[in-house]
């Protein structure tokens, strides 16, 4: 869909005279039409980094707020994670009232400006909506999502974003290991029940996923950083440069250090390869370097950086999820005339946020679904040429529940790209597990915690985010991050009376 | 912040820093690496081997040849001043162990890294045999510190300039004819490397490599280090940086370390002209 901003809030301020200041009818709510989100044009937004969706303007925020029908089971809620009170905030935005909306937000949630961006909200809150289950599609639910980005924006453009008030030093020190989603999480509600907070990041600037993953143009790098100085002028201490089970092991900094706590929110940063022939030829990369290299050091500053780019022309991206989005339209961005997608199954079964989906149509993407990649052929001096795949069909759902892709023999066929990148997801990164003793992992790398508390093997060291989850959302990191912090300074209250 | 504490210029290209960064002095082993970022937006990242450390001091020493953007950026710093971001230690430390008679090969700046590998297998109890390699004599380094550790130091240069005229390849057939070391560790230009490992290959004699290739954060994260190691893929930040050298695929290796090579070149030119290195020096 192509909309004109203009005509959108034309659109909104009819709709907002007609319906403002009077009581509606359910089926007069039901009426009311979605407010589609305003976004930069397509063929300019190719040409810069700058964020694609614009944000609600106050009439669209009104009327797609007035589509509430403020159910009294509320069925959103049991859709998000960290379980937002959404009819209310939805009400008081509807009311204009946008300080007391963002207030019933952060009841629940540290960062609205960010997860009104990036949750995957029609499989979440939006999936649940009465609204979308009466108009038969999801698609027609309430826009949660952008109504909460709109209410956490308002915050920080006119009002005092405010610093959480913070407990009586307690004397215990904790230490927060990665400065992601979680981290920042755990950070803030430790912080805020008077602990020391020392947070330990390995590169050399914070914000982890948030920052080298997504890109500026889905989450501009301003607001991660307003949230990092929130956490900052709370008085918790960012070490940055430092990668715990290198720089100081786990127990390093439990004995030696003095810390009385540990939450490790590390993350799932180990990507994944197919393990076929040719994936080590020039020009394949992971979708965490061709992101990392554009994002964290910025190479789509060519004059500027100092960290090369690969030239592309005819890129293929492997996967069907949220990054694999993210670096189609990042080589889209970096000069790539041609951009495919590659997925095995159908755009039904694709785990990336519609929203992202359509933006990457919008933007020229191509998605060639039910191929899968079976090798990579490289030209004389070991660049990418070539890249073969195999058409598949769909056949029994699998145990994920979506139906698995049937490779079909003797379909294989070959297709000019000079660029792979590979986006089939991460595993967990090993280190900290292989550098400390005694703290369980699964089969697949991912640490064991308790589900009620977030609690390890170890005593006092806590984890959540990614490296428990395997490679998931913003949102349930931060879900974990905030419950690990609530069993950590529950733990840390026993310590007061046993000392 | 990390605090420069002394700079050497050990050739026009060659320098040698000191810097103060207590943990990594403290925890770093035999084999690790850094990896530095100027500070601000645009900088890269660039992986550097560890030369030695002192942890009552808290500092490390770093051995760099200004080949690169930052390394020539990075040559131009003065004692005083300070480099914003330094990680480490990264890789897996150097499995030290008495193996008996041991060869150590380094090439050019590759000796830098060796340096605390060699002074780790004295200290185990092996005997340690040292041949370091360079194009030219401005170009050997650390020869002194290298003397002080081996049992017999060889020293060969390309061009005759300093020591025997010869690669180093040519003492290290000899060595593994007439001294049969249990173990080589060869660290230097790829090349050398994979004719190391071509020299040592028919007497079967166990050799070790650490692989310098291109790396982002060093942690395992973007996977732009891989290697093949027995046709399997490896990291060099995590699984290595060092390998048995008759696994790895060094055509593969030496291809990827060209990924970039038209955006360097040009890159490499600004560089020169802004340290004032004259044509030819380097």
């Amino acid at each position: 869909m192509v909309h004109d901003n203009e005509q959108l809030e034309f659109q909104a301020q009819e709709l907002l005279a007609r319906y403002k200041g009077r009581p509606l009818t359910n089926k007069e709510r039901l009426a009311i039409p979605v407010q589609d989100m305003p976004t930069q044009k397509a063929d300019e937004r190719v040409l810069n980094m700058s964020e694609v969706a614009l944000g609600y303007t106050e009439a669209q925020v009104q009327v797609e707020s007035f589509r509430c029908l403020q159910c009294a089971n509320a069925p959103c809620v049991k859709g998000c994670p960290v379980r937002i009170d959404i009819p209310r905030f939805i009400a008081k935005a509807a009311e204009g009232d946008y300080a007391a909306s963002v207030a019933v937000i952060k009841e629940s949630s540290m960062l609205p400006s960010i997860c009104g961006r990036v949750c995957p909200q029609e499989s979440q809150c939006q999936e649940f909506c009465t609204v979308g289950r009466s108009l038969k599609t999801v698609d027609k639910a309430v826009s949660i999502g952008r109504i909460e980005r709109y209410v956490a924006d308002w915050e920080s453009v006119h009002g005092q974003r405010s610093i959480p008030e913070i407990a009586a030093p307690t004397g215990y020190k904790v230490g927060v290991v990665g400065s992601g989603p979680a981290s920042m999480t755990a950070a803030a509600d430790l912080r805020r029940a008077g602990h020391e907070v020392v947070m330990f990041e390995a590169l050399h600037k914070a914000g982890g996923v948030l920052v080298y993953g997504i890109p500026e143009f889905r989450l501009p790098k301003r607001i991660v950083q307003d949230e990092l100085d929130t956490l900052l002028s709370m008085g918790v201490h960012i070490e940055r440069n430092f990668l715990v089970g290198r720089t100081a092991k786990l127990s390093d900094l439990m004995e030696r250090e003095g810390f009385d706590a540990l939450f490790i929110g590390s993350g799932a940063g180990l990507p994944k390869f197919l393990d076929i022939e040719g994936e080590n030829l020039i020009g394949v990369f992971s979708a965490n370097e061709y992101l990392t290299r554009s994002n964290l050091m910025k190479a789509y500053d060519r004059n500027k950086a100092g960290t090369p780019l690969y030239g592309s022309h005819k890129v293929a991206v492997f996967g069907g999820g949220n990054v694999a989005m993210d670096a189609a339209r990042t080589a889209r961005r970096l000069g790539a005339e041609e951009v495919s997608i590659i997925y095995r199954r159908t755009e039904d079964e694709m785990p990336a946020r519609k929203e992202e989906v359509g933006h990457a149509k919008e933007e020229g993407v191509r998605f060639l679904y039910l191929h899968a990649p079976t090798r990579i052929l490289g030209d004389e001096k070991g660049r990418v040429a070539k890249v073969e795949l195999i058409s598949c069909v769909l056949g029994e759902p699998d145990a994920s529940g979506r139906r698995s892709p049937v490779e079909i023999p003797g379909s294989e066929a070959l297709h000019e790209f000079d660029t792979v990148i590979v986006a089939i997801g991460n595993a967990s990164n090993p280190l900290i597990e292989k550098t400390t003793k005694g703290l369980d992992v699964n089969r697949r790398g991912n640490i064991i915690v308790d589900e009620e508390t977030c609690a390890t093997s170890m005593k006092g060291v806590y984890a959540g985010g990614d490296i428990v989850l395997g490679a998931a959302t913003v949102i349930l990191a931060m879900g974990q991050g905030r419950k690990a912090a609530k069993a950590m300074n529950e733990y840390l209250a026993t310590l007061g009376e046993d000392g | 912040m990390f605090k420069i504490l002394a700079k050497e210029k050990l050739s026009p290209e060659v320098f040698r820093m000191v810097l103060l960064a207590p943990n990594i002095a403290r925890e770093r082993k035999a084999g690790q690496f850094i990896i530095l970022q100027q500070g601000g937006d645009y900088s890269e990242r660039i992986p550097l081997t560890i030369a030695d450390a002192d942890s009552d001091a808290g500092s490390i020493t770093i051995i760099f040849q200004a080949v690169g953007e930052t390394t020539h950026q990075l040559a131009t710093l003065e004692p005083g001043e300070s480099i914003a971001n330094v990680l480490g230690p990264l890789g897996q430390p150097t499995h030290i162990e008495k193996y008996g008679k041991v060869v150590c090969v380094g090439g050019g700046v590759g000796v830098a890294p060796m340096h605390p590998i060699a002074q780790a297998m004295k200290k185990a109890g092996n005997e340690v045999k040292i041949i370091m390699g360079a194009r030219n004599k401005s170009l050997i380094v650390m020869e002194k510190e290298m003397a002080a550790i081996a049992d017999e130091l060889i020293i060969c240069t390309d061009d005759g300039s300093y020591g025997r005229k010869s690669l180093v390849t040519e003492p290290l057939k000899e060595l593994c004819e007439t001294w049969k070391p249990d173990l080589v560790v060869a660290i230097g230009p790829p090349i050398m490397m994979k004719f190391c490992t071509a020299t040592t290959r028919p007497f079967n004699v166990p050799t070790m490599v650490s692989l310098n290739t291109i790396m982002i954060d060093g942690t395992g994260m973007c996977g732009g280090c891989r290697v093949s190691i027995n046709g399997k893929v490896k990291f060099v930040c995590v699984d290595g940086p060092e390998f048995d050298a008759f696994a790895v695929d060094w055509d593969n290796l030496m291809m990827r370390l060209g990924t970039y090579k038209p955006q360097e070149q040009d890159a490499h030119h600004k560089c020169h002209v802004g340290l004032q290195i004259k044509e030819g020096e380097a």
